[in-house]
Protein backbone atom coordinates (compact mmCIF):
# COMPACT_ATOMS: atom_id res chain seq x y z
CA UNK A 1 0.00 0.00 0.00
CA UNK A 2 1.29 3.66 -0.60
CA UNK A 3 -0.34 6.70 -2.17
CA UNK A 4 -1.04 7.41 -5.87
CA UNK A 5 2.44 7.78 -7.84
CA UNK A 6 4.74 6.41 -5.09
CA UNK A 7 5.73 3.15 -7.10
CA UNK A 8 3.72 0.67 -6.54
CA UNK A 9 2.51 -0.26 -10.08
CA UNK A 10 6.30 0.34 -10.83
CA UNK A 11 7.36 -2.57 -8.75
CA UNK A 12 5.22 -5.08 -9.96
CA UNK A 13 6.41 -4.62 -13.73
CA UNK A 14 10.08 -4.74 -12.11
CA UNK A 15 9.34 -7.90 -11.15
CA UNK A 16 7.40 -9.25 -13.78
CA UNK A 17 10.67 -7.80 -15.93
CA UNK A 18 8.09 -5.67 -17.96
CA UNK A 19 10.32 -2.72 -17.20
CA UNK A 20 14.12 -2.94 -16.36
CA UNK A 21 15.54 -1.29 -13.61
CA UNK A 22 17.43 1.90 -13.86
CA UNK A 23 19.91 1.23 -11.25
CA UNK A 24 20.20 -2.14 -9.37
CA UNK A 25 18.87 -5.80 -9.62
CA UNK A 26 16.12 -7.68 -8.55
CA UNK A 27 15.90 -10.92 -7.62
CA UNK A 28 12.91 -13.50 -7.97
CA UNK A 29 13.42 -16.81 -6.17
CA UNK A 30 17.22 -16.17 -5.98
CA UNK A 31 17.46 -15.39 -9.97
CA UNK A 32 18.43 -12.27 -11.13
CA UNK A 33 14.86 -10.84 -13.66
CA UNK A 34 16.41 -10.26 -16.84
CA UNK A 35 13.70 -10.17 -19.22
CA UNK A 36 10.04 -11.73 -18.82
CA UNK A 37 9.55 -13.65 -15.29
CA UNK A 38 8.75 -16.97 -16.10
CA UNK A 39 7.17 -17.83 -13.07
CA UNK A 40 4.92 -14.71 -12.78
CA UNK A 41 1.85 -13.96 -13.38
CA UNK A 42 0.01 -10.65 -14.03
CA UNK A 43 -3.54 -9.32 -12.94
CA UNK A 44 -3.93 -5.78 -14.09
CA UNK A 45 -6.03 -3.05 -12.84
CA UNK A 46 -7.42 -2.02 -16.08
CA UNK A 47 -9.03 -4.84 -18.60
CA UNK A 48 -6.08 -6.67 -20.44
CA UNK A 49 -8.62 -9.69 -21.61
CA UNK A 50 -7.97 -9.72 -25.62
CA UNK A 51 -11.33 -8.51 -26.50
CA UNK A 52 -11.01 -10.29 -30.00
CA UNK A 53 -10.63 -13.78 -28.79
CA UNK A 54 -13.77 -15.62 -26.83
CA UNK A 55 -13.09 -16.56 -23.28
CA UNK A 56 -11.76 -19.85 -24.13
CA UNK A 57 -9.18 -18.38 -26.57
CA UNK A 58 -7.60 -15.80 -24.14
CA UNK A 59 -7.83 -18.64 -21.16
CA UNK A 60 -5.86 -20.76 -23.95
CA UNK A 61 -3.73 -18.22 -24.91
CA UNK A 62 -0.79 -18.33 -22.03
CA UNK A 63 -1.07 -22.11 -22.23
CA UNK A 64 -0.08 -22.03 -26.59
CA UNK A 65 2.20 -19.62 -26.15
CA UNK A 66 4.12 -21.61 -23.36
CA UNK A 67 4.10 -24.74 -26.02
CA UNK A 68 1.21 -26.62 -23.99
CA UNK A 69 -0.17 -29.56 -26.36
CA UNK A 70 -2.98 -28.42 -27.36
CA UNK A 71 -5.59 -31.42 -25.97
CA UNK A 72 -3.76 -30.81 -22.50
CA UNK A 73 -4.05 -26.71 -22.80
CA UNK A 74 -8.06 -27.01 -24.02
CA UNK A 75 -8.51 -29.33 -20.89
CA UNK A 76 -6.45 -26.94 -18.13
CA UNK A 77 -8.34 -24.34 -20.26
CA UNK A 78 -11.61 -25.95 -19.23
CA UNK A 79 -10.95 -26.90 -16.04
CA UNK A 80 -10.12 -22.80 -14.95
CA UNK A 81 -13.01 -21.86 -16.67
CA UNK A 82 -15.05 -23.87 -14.57
CA UNK A 83 -13.06 -23.28 -11.21
CA UNK A 84 -13.72 -19.42 -11.78
CA UNK A 85 -17.60 -20.27 -12.34
CA UNK A 86 -17.88 -19.41 -15.95
CA UNK A 87 -18.95 -22.66 -17.64
CA UNK A 88 -21.65 -21.92 -20.35
CA UNK A 89 -19.78 -18.64 -21.05
CA UNK A 90 -16.59 -20.46 -22.95
CA UNK A 91 -18.04 -18.55 -26.62
CA UNK A 92 -18.52 -15.27 -25.35
CA UNK A 93 -16.52 -12.64 -26.29
CA UNK A 94 -15.35 -10.29 -23.19
CA UNK A 95 -17.75 -7.05 -24.06
CA UNK A 96 -20.66 -9.75 -23.50
CA UNK A 97 -19.49 -9.84 -20.02
CA UNK A 98 -20.15 -7.91 -16.84
CA UNK A 99 -16.90 -6.52 -15.09
CA UNK A 100 -16.83 -8.78 -12.33
CA UNK A 101 -17.10 -12.00 -14.82
CA UNK A 102 -14.41 -10.27 -17.01
CA UNK A 103 -12.01 -10.59 -13.78
CA UNK A 104 -12.74 -14.13 -13.37
CA UNK A 105 -11.64 -14.46 -16.83
CA UNK A 106 -8.49 -12.86 -16.28
CA UNK A 107 -7.74 -14.93 -12.99
CA UNK A 108 -8.19 -18.30 -15.24
CA UNK A 109 -6.27 -16.68 -17.87
CA UNK A 110 -3.59 -15.73 -15.64
CA UNK A 111 -3.94 -19.16 -13.31
CA UNK A 112 -3.78 -21.79 -16.13
CA UNK A 113 -0.26 -21.54 -16.59
CA UNK A 114 0.51 -22.18 -12.94
CA UNK A 115 2.90 -19.29 -12.21
CA UNK A 116 4.41 -19.21 -8.54
CA UNK A 117 4.15 -15.86 -8.04
CA UNK A 118 0.75 -13.32 -8.60
CA UNK A 119 1.18 -10.04 -9.11
CA UNK A 120 -1.86 -8.06 -8.49
CA UNK A 121 -2.00 -4.14 -9.55
CA UNK A 122 -5.38 -3.10 -7.90
CA UNK A 123 -7.05 -5.78 -9.52
CA UNK A 124 -10.63 -5.11 -8.03
CA UNK A 125 -10.59 -1.35 -7.99
CA UNK A 126 -12.51 -0.77 -10.92
CA UNK A 127 -15.25 -3.10 -9.62
CA UNK A 128 -18.58 -2.14 -7.36
CA UNK A 129 -18.41 -3.02 -3.89
CA UNK A 130 -20.05 -5.91 -3.63
CA UNK A 131 -18.62 -7.64 -6.89
CA UNK A 132 -15.19 -6.74 -5.43
CA UNK A 133 -15.65 -8.38 -1.88
CA UNK A 134 -16.80 -11.78 -4.18
CA UNK A 135 -13.99 -11.25 -6.30
CA UNK A 136 -11.60 -10.94 -2.95
CA UNK A 137 -13.56 -14.19 -1.35
CA UNK A 138 -12.97 -15.80 -4.73
CA UNK A 139 -9.16 -15.26 -4.88
CA UNK A 140 -8.79 -16.67 -1.38
CA UNK A 141 -10.72 -19.50 -2.57
CA UNK A 142 -8.50 -20.41 -5.50
CA UNK A 143 -5.40 -19.32 -3.66
CA UNK A 144 -6.04 -20.97 -0.12
CA UNK A 145 -3.40 -24.05 -0.37
CA UNK A 146 -1.89 -23.51 -3.39
CA UNK A 147 1.20 -22.23 -2.09
CA UNK A 148 1.61 -19.11 -4.52
CA UNK A 149 3.24 -16.36 -3.44
CA UNK A 150 0.39 -13.09 -4.15
CA UNK A 151 1.83 -9.36 -3.99
CA UNK A 152 -1.44 -7.01 -4.17
CA UNK A 153 -1.25 -3.41 -4.79
CA UNK A 154 -4.01 -1.69 -3.61
CA UNK A 155 -5.24 1.79 -2.32
CA UNK A 156 -7.71 -0.24 0.21
CA UNK A 157 -7.11 -0.85 3.70
CA UNK A 158 -9.69 -2.96 4.23
CA UNK A 159 -8.74 -5.13 1.18
CA UNK A 160 -5.02 -5.17 2.44
CA UNK A 161 -5.30 -6.77 5.99
CA UNK A 162 -8.82 -8.87 4.75
CA UNK A 163 -6.28 -10.79 2.08
CA UNK A 164 -2.63 -10.40 3.61
CA UNK A 165 0.10 -12.04 5.33
CA UNK A 166 2.04 -8.98 5.81
CA UNK A 167 1.42 -5.46 4.90
CA UNK A 168 4.09 -2.83 3.57
CA UNK A 169 3.20 0.85 3.70
CA UNK A 170 5.38 2.87 1.21
CA UNK A 171 6.05 6.07 1.51
CA UNK A 172 4.80 8.99 -1.07
CA UNK A 173 7.37 8.81 -3.84
CA UNK A 174 10.39 8.31 -4.09
CA UNK A 175 9.16 5.03 -2.48
CA UNK A 176 10.96 3.41 0.60
CA UNK A 177 9.26 0.96 2.88
CA UNK A 178 7.97 2.98 5.94
CA UNK A 179 6.35 0.32 7.92
CA UNK A 180 5.36 -3.55 7.69
CA UNK A 181 2.41 -5.13 9.36
CA UNK A 182 1.97 -8.80 10.17
CA UNK A 183 -1.67 -9.62 9.79
CA UNK A 184 -2.04 -12.81 12.17
CA UNK A 185 -5.50 -13.22 11.55
CA UNK A 186 -6.63 -16.91 10.94
CA UNK A 187 -6.91 -18.77 8.04
CA UNK A 188 -8.80 -19.39 6.16
CA UNK A 189 -10.92 -16.26 6.63
CA UNK A 190 -14.07 -15.17 5.51
CA UNK A 191 -14.27 -11.74 3.85
CA UNK A 192 -17.67 -11.26 5.34
CA UNK A 193 -17.10 -11.90 8.86
CA UNK A 194 -12.76 -11.18 8.92
CA UNK A 195 -13.79 -7.26 9.20
CA UNK A 196 -15.65 -7.89 11.87
CA UNK A 197 -12.77 -9.30 14.17
CA UNK A 198 -11.23 -7.38 16.93
CA UNK A 199 -8.08 -7.36 15.40
CA UNK A 200 -8.78 -6.56 11.97
CA UNK A 201 -10.13 -3.10 13.61
CA UNK A 202 -7.30 -2.58 15.80
CA UNK A 203 -4.82 -3.19 12.82
CA UNK A 204 -6.75 -0.87 10.67
CA UNK A 205 -6.62 2.26 12.65
CA UNK A 206 -3.11 1.59 13.63
CA UNK A 207 -2.09 1.34 9.60
CA UNK A 208 -4.22 4.30 8.65
CA UNK A 209 -2.20 6.55 11.03
CA UNK A 210 0.77 5.80 9.09
CA UNK A 211 -0.69 5.78 5.82
CA UNK A 212 -2.70 9.52 6.51
CA UNK A 213 1.02 10.93 6.69
CA UNK A 214 2.08 9.61 3.27
CA UNK A 215 -1.31 10.47 1.69
CA UNK A 216 -1.62 13.74 3.01
CA UNK A 217 2.17 14.63 2.37
CA UNK A 218 1.49 13.67 -1.70
CA UNK A 219 -1.80 15.29 -1.74
CA UNK A 220 0.27 18.29 -0.63
CA UNK A 221 3.14 17.61 -3.23
CA UNK A 222 0.46 17.17 -6.06
CA UNK A 223 -1.18 20.44 -4.86
CA UNK A 224 2.38 22.55 -4.64
CA UNK A 225 3.24 21.15 -8.14
CA UNK A 226 0.08 21.97 -9.86
CA UNK B 1 -25.60 11.49 -24.75
CA UNK B 2 -27.76 8.64 -25.92
CA UNK B 3 -31.11 9.47 -24.10
CA UNK B 4 -34.01 7.75 -26.06
CA UNK B 5 -32.20 6.05 -28.69
CA UNK B 6 -35.12 4.34 -30.53
CA UNK B 7 -34.32 1.95 -33.36
CA UNK B 8 -34.93 3.51 -36.60
CA UNK B 9 -37.27 1.72 -38.73
CA UNK B 10 -35.32 0.53 -41.90
CA UNK B 11 -38.32 -0.29 -43.75
CA UNK B 12 -39.09 3.68 -43.63
CA UNK B 13 -35.21 4.43 -44.49
CA UNK B 14 -35.51 2.04 -47.83
CA UNK B 15 -38.48 2.79 -48.50
CA UNK B 16 -37.55 6.89 -48.46
CA UNK B 17 -33.91 6.27 -49.87
CA UNK B 18 -35.80 4.75 -52.85
CA UNK B 19 -38.42 7.35 -53.04
CA UNK B 20 -36.46 9.85 -53.11
CA UNK B 21 -34.78 8.65 -56.00
CA UNK B 22 -37.55 8.15 -57.91
CA UNK B 23 -38.34 11.63 -57.25
CA UNK B 24 -34.73 12.92 -59.02
CA UNK B 25 -34.87 10.52 -61.83
CA UNK B 26 -38.13 11.61 -62.27
CA UNK B 27 -38.12 14.98 -61.60
CA UNK B 28 -34.93 14.85 -64.44
CA UNK B 29 -36.91 13.20 -66.69
CA UNK B 30 -39.01 15.48 -66.53
CA UNK B 31 -37.63 18.32 -66.59
CA UNK B 32 -35.88 17.54 -69.99
CA UNK B 33 -39.39 16.05 -71.53
CA UNK B 34 -40.81 19.50 -70.96
CA UNK B 35 -37.97 21.25 -72.44
CA UNK B 36 -36.74 22.56 -69.25
CA UNK B 37 -33.08 20.98 -69.23
CA UNK B 38 -31.29 20.64 -72.23
CA UNK B 39 -30.67 16.56 -73.05
CA UNK B 40 -27.76 17.56 -74.91
CA UNK B 41 -25.85 18.16 -71.98
CA UNK B 42 -27.53 17.14 -69.13
CA UNK B 43 -29.19 13.55 -71.14
CA UNK B 44 -32.11 12.12 -69.31
CA UNK B 45 -32.58 9.05 -67.47
CA UNK B 46 -34.37 7.40 -70.30
CA UNK B 47 -31.08 7.98 -72.44
CA UNK B 48 -29.06 6.75 -70.37
CA UNK B 49 -31.11 4.17 -69.90
CA UNK B 50 -31.48 3.20 -73.71
CA UNK B 51 -27.47 3.64 -74.30
CA UNK B 52 -26.69 0.83 -71.36
CA UNK B 53 -29.34 -1.08 -73.14
CA UNK B 54 -27.65 -0.65 -76.23
CA UNK B 55 -24.17 -1.25 -74.95
CA UNK B 56 -25.69 -4.67 -73.23
CA UNK B 57 -26.53 -5.54 -76.56
CA UNK B 58 -23.61 -5.35 -77.99
CA UNK B 59 -21.70 -7.39 -75.35
CA UNK B 60 -19.59 -4.14 -74.14
CA UNK B 61 -20.89 -3.94 -70.50
CA UNK B 62 -19.67 -7.54 -69.20
CA UNK B 63 -16.49 -6.78 -70.92
CA UNK B 64 -15.66 -3.61 -69.79
CA UNK B 65 -16.79 -4.80 -66.24
CA UNK B 66 -15.29 -7.58 -66.14
CA UNK B 67 -11.99 -5.79 -67.44
CA UNK B 68 -12.17 -2.65 -64.81
CA UNK B 69 -13.25 -4.75 -62.02
CA UNK B 70 -10.16 -7.23 -62.46
CA UNK B 71 -8.17 -3.71 -62.34
CA UNK B 72 -9.79 -2.67 -59.33
CA UNK B 73 -9.60 -6.15 -57.72
CA UNK B 74 -5.97 -6.58 -58.42
CA UNK B 75 -5.15 -3.12 -57.57
CA UNK B 76 -6.82 -3.29 -54.66
CA UNK B 77 -5.52 -6.72 -52.97
CA UNK B 78 -1.87 -6.13 -54.05
CA UNK B 79 -2.28 -2.15 -52.45
CA UNK B 80 -3.80 -3.93 -49.39
CA UNK B 81 -1.42 -6.31 -48.83
CA UNK B 82 1.63 -3.89 -49.14
CA UNK B 83 -0.58 -1.46 -47.25
CA UNK B 84 -0.73 -3.74 -44.53
CA UNK B 85 2.80 -5.42 -44.68
CA UNK B 86 4.10 -2.01 -44.26
CA UNK B 87 1.95 -0.48 -41.70
CA UNK B 88 2.54 -3.79 -39.50
CA UNK B 89 6.47 -3.55 -39.80
CA UNK B 90 6.86 0.78 -40.16
CA UNK B 91 4.47 0.66 -36.64
CA UNK B 92 6.06 -2.16 -35.07
CA UNK B 93 10.01 -1.75 -35.58
CA UNK B 94 10.52 1.68 -33.95
CA UNK B 95 13.78 2.46 -36.17
CA UNK B 96 12.02 1.65 -39.65
CA UNK B 97 9.10 4.13 -38.56
CA UNK B 98 11.41 7.02 -37.38
CA UNK B 99 13.12 6.43 -41.16
CA UNK B 100 9.99 5.72 -43.53
CA UNK B 101 6.82 7.29 -41.87
CA UNK B 102 8.28 10.66 -42.89
CA UNK B 103 8.79 9.83 -46.81
CA UNK B 104 5.16 8.02 -46.61
CA UNK B 105 3.68 11.39 -45.68
CA UNK B 106 6.03 13.16 -48.42
CA UNK B 107 5.21 10.51 -51.06
CA UNK B 108 1.24 10.69 -49.67
CA UNK B 109 1.13 14.03 -50.62
CA UNK B 110 1.74 14.00 -54.06
CA UNK B 111 -1.60 13.96 -56.60
CA UNK B 112 -1.61 10.45 -57.57
CA UNK B 113 -3.87 10.65 -60.80
CA UNK B 114 -0.70 13.17 -62.17
CA UNK B 115 0.92 9.99 -62.27
CA UNK B 116 -1.07 8.00 -64.31
CA UNK B 117 0.43 9.33 -67.74
CA UNK B 118 3.79 8.40 -66.49
CA UNK B 119 2.46 4.69 -65.46
CA UNK B 120 0.92 4.32 -69.41
CA UNK B 121 4.40 5.39 -70.31
CA UNK B 122 6.44 3.14 -68.13
CA UNK B 123 3.81 -0.25 -68.43
CA UNK B 124 1.90 0.55 -71.41
CA UNK B 125 -1.42 0.38 -72.35
CA UNK B 126 -1.70 -2.80 -70.59
CA UNK B 127 -3.55 -4.06 -67.42
CA UNK B 128 -0.53 -3.17 -65.37
CA UNK B 129 -0.39 0.56 -65.85
CA UNK B 130 -4.07 0.06 -64.25
CA UNK B 131 -3.43 -1.83 -61.60
CA UNK B 132 -0.03 0.32 -60.98
CA UNK B 133 -2.23 3.34 -60.51
CA UNK B 134 -5.18 1.59 -58.30
CA UNK B 135 -2.34 -0.16 -56.07
CA UNK B 136 -0.62 3.52 -55.15
CA UNK B 137 -3.72 5.14 -54.51
CA UNK B 138 -4.64 2.12 -52.28
CA UNK B 139 -1.54 1.49 -50.93
CA UNK B 140 -1.02 4.74 -48.43
CA UNK B 141 -4.58 4.54 -47.17
CA UNK B 142 -4.40 1.41 -46.03
CA UNK B 143 -1.59 1.83 -45.14
CA UNK B 144 -2.17 4.80 -42.60
CA UNK B 145 -5.10 2.93 -41.09
CA UNK B 146 -2.99 -0.23 -40.13
CA UNK B 147 0.09 2.03 -38.54
CA UNK B 148 -2.32 4.49 -36.85
CA UNK B 149 -4.24 1.10 -35.81
CA UNK B 150 -0.95 -0.52 -34.15
CA UNK B 151 -0.44 2.81 -32.83
CA UNK B 152 -3.59 2.97 -31.01
CA UNK B 153 -3.12 -0.87 -29.79
CA UNK B 154 -3.43 -0.37 -25.07
CA UNK B 155 -0.71 -1.31 -24.03
CA UNK B 156 -2.14 -3.12 -21.13
CA UNK B 157 -2.55 -6.07 -23.75
CA UNK B 158 0.39 -5.67 -25.23
CA UNK B 159 2.12 -6.12 -21.03
CA UNK B 160 -0.65 -8.92 -20.76
CA UNK B 161 0.28 -11.08 -23.24
CA UNK B 162 4.39 -10.74 -22.46
CA UNK B 163 4.13 -11.46 -19.19
CA UNK B 164 2.40 -14.55 -20.57
CA UNK B 165 5.70 -15.37 -22.41
CA UNK B 166 4.89 -14.03 -25.94
CA UNK B 167 7.31 -13.23 -28.17
CA UNK B 168 7.53 -10.51 -30.84
CA UNK B 169 6.10 -12.28 -33.03
CA UNK B 170 3.24 -13.50 -31.16
CA UNK B 171 2.56 -9.78 -30.04
CA UNK B 172 2.19 -9.00 -33.40
CA UNK B 173 0.04 -11.98 -34.63
CA UNK B 174 -2.41 -12.36 -31.08
CA UNK B 175 -2.42 -8.47 -30.50
CA UNK B 176 -1.19 -6.06 -33.14
CA UNK B 177 -3.05 -7.54 -35.79
CA UNK B 178 -6.68 -7.88 -34.71
CA UNK B 179 -6.59 -4.68 -32.56
CA UNK B 180 -5.51 -2.85 -36.32
CA UNK B 181 -8.15 -5.24 -38.22
CA UNK B 182 -10.72 -2.43 -37.12
CA UNK B 183 -9.26 0.36 -38.49
CA UNK B 184 -8.07 -1.92 -41.78
CA UNK B 185 -11.65 -2.68 -42.63
CA UNK B 186 -12.77 1.00 -42.46
CA UNK B 187 -9.42 1.87 -44.92
CA UNK B 188 -10.52 -1.30 -47.28
CA UNK B 189 -13.82 0.19 -47.71
CA UNK B 190 -12.51 3.88 -49.08
CA UNK B 191 -10.13 1.82 -50.55
CA UNK B 192 -12.46 0.36 -52.57
CA UNK B 193 -13.20 4.05 -54.04
CA UNK B 194 -9.42 4.83 -54.54
CA UNK B 195 -8.84 1.62 -56.49
CA UNK B 196 -11.82 1.83 -58.71
CA UNK B 197 -11.11 6.24 -59.06
CA UNK B 198 -6.94 4.59 -60.30
CA UNK B 199 -8.47 2.15 -62.36
CA UNK B 200 -10.80 4.31 -63.94
CA UNK B 201 -8.51 7.22 -64.18
CA UNK B 202 -5.90 5.01 -66.15
CA UNK B 203 -8.72 3.82 -68.47
CA UNK B 204 -9.54 6.97 -69.57
CA UNK B 205 -5.68 8.34 -70.01
CA UNK B 206 -5.00 5.49 -72.41
CA UNK B 207 -7.06 1.89 -72.86
CA UNK B 208 -8.68 0.10 -75.15
CA UNK B 209 -11.61 -1.19 -73.16
CA UNK B 210 -13.16 -0.86 -69.15
CA UNK B 211 -15.95 1.20 -67.90
CA UNK B 212 -12.96 4.61 -67.90
CA UNK B 213 -12.31 3.77 -71.57
CA UNK B 214 -16.39 3.71 -72.56
CA UNK B 215 -16.57 7.20 -70.76
CA UNK B 216 -14.01 8.98 -72.23
CA UNK B 217 -14.83 7.58 -75.37
CA UNK B 218 -18.03 8.77 -74.97
CA UNK B 219 -17.07 12.35 -73.55
CA UNK B 220 -14.55 12.45 -76.99
CA UNK B 221 -18.23 12.35 -78.90
CA UNK B 222 -19.96 14.42 -77.01
CA UNK B 223 -22.06 11.67 -76.24
CA UNK B 224 -23.46 12.97 -72.54
CA UNK B 225 -26.05 9.64 -72.10
CA UNK B 226 -22.64 7.40 -72.63
CA UNK B 227 -21.02 9.30 -69.52
CA UNK B 228 -23.83 9.20 -67.32
CA UNK B 229 -24.60 5.54 -68.31
CA UNK B 230 -20.68 4.82 -67.33
CA UNK B 231 -20.95 6.75 -63.58
CA UNK B 232 -24.03 4.65 -63.31
CA UNK B 233 -22.23 1.25 -64.14
CA UNK B 234 -19.30 2.46 -61.67
CA UNK B 235 -22.21 3.25 -59.07
CA UNK B 236 -23.42 -0.17 -59.23
CA UNK B 237 -19.72 -1.78 -58.73
CA UNK B 238 -18.77 0.29 -55.50
CA UNK B 239 -22.11 -1.07 -54.29
CA UNK B 240 -21.17 -4.85 -55.07
CA UNK B 241 -17.58 -4.85 -53.76
CA UNK B 242 -18.78 -2.69 -50.64
CA UNK B 243 -21.14 -4.68 -49.89
CA UNK B 244 -18.79 -7.66 -50.08
CA UNK B 245 -16.34 -6.31 -48.22
CA UNK B 246 -19.00 -5.51 -45.02
CA UNK B 247 -19.63 -9.00 -45.49
CA UNK B 248 -16.50 -9.99 -44.75
CA UNK B 249 -15.61 -7.59 -41.89
CA UNK B 250 -19.17 -8.53 -40.11
CA UNK B 251 -17.72 -12.22 -40.01
CA UNK B 252 -13.83 -11.07 -39.22
CA UNK B 253 -15.27 -8.73 -36.61
CA UNK B 254 -17.54 -10.78 -34.92
CA UNK B 255 -15.90 -9.77 -31.37
CA UNK B 256 -16.93 -6.09 -31.80
CA UNK B 257 -19.75 -5.13 -29.53
CA UNK B 258 -21.71 -2.82 -32.24
CA UNK B 259 -23.12 -3.85 -35.44
CA UNK B 260 -20.56 -2.40 -37.87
Amino acid sequence: MGPSGCGKSTTLSLIAGLDAPTAGTVTVRGNQVDGITDSAGFLFQRDALLPWKSVRDNVLLPLQLRGVRSDEARTRAAEWIGRVGLRGFEASYPHQLSGGMRKRVSLAQTLVYDPQILLMDEPFSALDVQTRNLMEAELLGLWQGSGKTVIFVTHDLEEAIALADEVVVMTAGPARVKARYDVTLPRPRDIEHVRLDPRFTELYSKMWNDLRDEVLESYARANAAG
Amino acid sequence: MRERTRPVNRWLVTATQIALGIAFLAGWELGVRAGKIDSFFFSSPSQIGATIGNWWHQGYIVKDVVITMWETVLGLIIGGIVGIVLGIVLASNRFLGAVFEPLLVLLNSIPRVTLVPLFILWFGFSLLSKVVSAVVLVLFVVFFATYAGIKDVDPTLVANVRVMGAKPIDIVRHVLVPSALTWIFASLRSAVGFALIGAVVAEYFGASAGVGYRIQYSEAQLNTSGVFGGLAILMVLVTFVDTFIRWVQRRVLVWKPVDL
